[in-house]
């Protein structure tokens, strides 16, 4: 009887045990394929270490973070997102680091679609739908705003805006071919070449860089700056780099 | 309250989700009117597996609903690339495909509501009629459609409630496009992502008296005895 409590009891701690190691990673969701690949190198070289990955928008991962999401490491695709962060004490400031850079495209579906080469395509009534992330949540969205604003064709291209959860919704809705154009990263395109074409590539925007910092509230304070030193190692850096990603 | 949130409050949302409510619920009226009578009336072969097929969109996850409607009618299906080609038309991003997807969600409701009361209907009262003379259509009219009203009516309201509260498969089709296809769920989605607590909450409080609103319209039909 009294063996059989024991066993239950320790049968009872394993998760507290398992999850004593574990790191959640908050990231914004043009890292998903890079961090996935990343996070059995960071867990070899540090043993009994466990990632868990929570990919969307950066604005939306920022606000899990300020309800109170148990997170250990944010990273963000702007640097918008991470003062937001800063400014509302959610992160611990000097642990941020910026460990990549990407740069926005204008992409088209590669079937069935009208080429676009050039912001001024957009205008033509061939080009129905543009796909954008949300401004107020999505980075992608923002460099967006800023790349059009700067060439004057926010206002004008407003009608035709669709605007998507994250980066890779705006990929998506290209590839299936339901908006003629939309703006994601190069990193993004590269993945669905296939797919989507890259028509340019986009400027009139703020630098595009990746910083991530330890979580204020995080249990795993010591491993949580482990990965983020790991991110600027050679090994995540050239993971990296080779999905397309530029060096901060 | 903060003023500032009575300035920028946009009601555009809010309009367009009755819109397509009404719309909705128009259509899965007139289609779970008919459905609803066949079941109740008819010995259709395959009636069991079909009356299950209509009444799925009430369980299935919204996803699988709103990538059932791009996979059907997307640009890259036949039937939107004919649409396209011929029309310059599509649903997709479009209230118009929001409308398809709360027509779908809401159709159960009537149709369970509108068969049940019809089957409930005193067929001597029908014949009855037909005895004096009565067309059909008349009897159908004159007699059935009174007695089976209350019953249709409660399977309505709560449709109403159902296709005012879609989400899902409205944002896979229609997308959250402000001013456009944006509903007030998605709005409630949208400002929740930006942390615009304040918008949320109001829109969500505003969302909900609605649909109380309804829910007691329709318990009181529900609760009056068909005769």
């Amino acid at each position: 009887m009294k063996r059989r409590l024991l066993l239950s009891l320790a049968l009872a701690s394993l998760p507290l045990l398992a999850s004593a190691q574990q790191l959640t990673v908050s990231a914004a969701a043009s890292l998903t394929d890079a961090f996935k690949e990343i996070a059995p190198r960071f867990e070899a070289a540090r043993p009994g270490a466990t990632l868990r990955f929570n990919f969307a928008a950066s604005g939306v991962l920022l606000q899990q973070i300020a309800q109170g999401a148990p997170v250990d490491v944010f990273a963000s695709a702007d640097q918008e997102t991470m003062n937001r962060g800063a400014d509302q004490k959610l992160i611990a400031a000097n642990t941020r680091r910026d460990f990549a850079a990407n740069s926005l495209v204008l992409i088209s579906p590669v079937q069935g679609a009208p080429a676009v080469a050039a912001l001024a395509d957009l205008n033509r009534p061939d080009v129905k739908r543009i796909a954008v992330g949300k401004v107020a949540s999505v980075p992608v969205g923002r460099y967006t705003q800023q790349a059009l604003e700067s060439a004057q064709l926010w206002g004008a291209l407003g009608p035709k805006l669709v605007f998507a959860d994250n980066v890779r919704q705006v990929l998506d809705y290209v590839s299936r071919g339901e908006v003629e154009a939309g703006f994601v990263y190069r990193t993004d395109a590269e993945l669905l070449k296939d797919k989507v074409r890259i028509g340019m590539t986009v400027g009139g925007h703020a630098p595009v860089t990746y910083p991530a910092a330890v979580v204020a509230d995080s249990k795993q304070a010591a491993l949580a700056r482990d990965f983020v030193a790991f991110l600027g190692g050679a090994e995540a850096q050239a993971i990296l780099a080779r999905y397309g990603f530029g060096k901060p | 309250m903060p003023s500032e949130l009575w300035t920028q409050f946009d009601a555009a949302p809010l309009a367009l989700t009755l819109r397509i409510a009404v719309v909705a619920t128009l259509l899965a009226l007139v289609l779970g009117m008919a459905l609803g009578w066949v079941f109740a009336r008819t010995r259709l072969p395959g009636r069991g597996l079909l009356e299950a097929i209509c009444m799925l969109p009430l369980v299935l996850p919204p996803t699988v609903l709103g990538y059932g409607i791009l996979v059907l009618m997307g640009r890259r299906s036949a039937l939107g690339a004919w649409l396209r080609e011929h029309f310059d038309y599509t649903v997709i991003f479009n209230w118009h495909g929001a409308v398809i997807a709360s027509t779908l969600v809401a159709l159960p409701l009537v149709l369970k509501g509108a068969s049940s009361a019809f089957a409930q209907v005193d067929r001597n009262l029908e014949a009855a009629a037909r005895t004096l003379r009565q067309s059909r259509w008349s009897c159908f009219v004159r007699v059935t459609l009174p007695l089976a009203w209350p019953g249709i009516l409660a399977g309505t309201l709560l449709a109403f409630a159902r296709a005012m509260g879609e989400f899902g498969a409205s944002l896979m089709v229609a997308g959250s496009i402000p001013g456009q296809t944006q509903t007030a769920s998605m709005a409630i989605y949208d400002a929740v992502q930006a942390g615009r607590d304040d918008l949320a909450l109001m829109l969500s409080l505003i969302v909900s008296a609605v649909s109380v609103a309804v829910l007691v319209l329709s318990n009181r039909y529900l609760q009056r005895p068909t005769p």
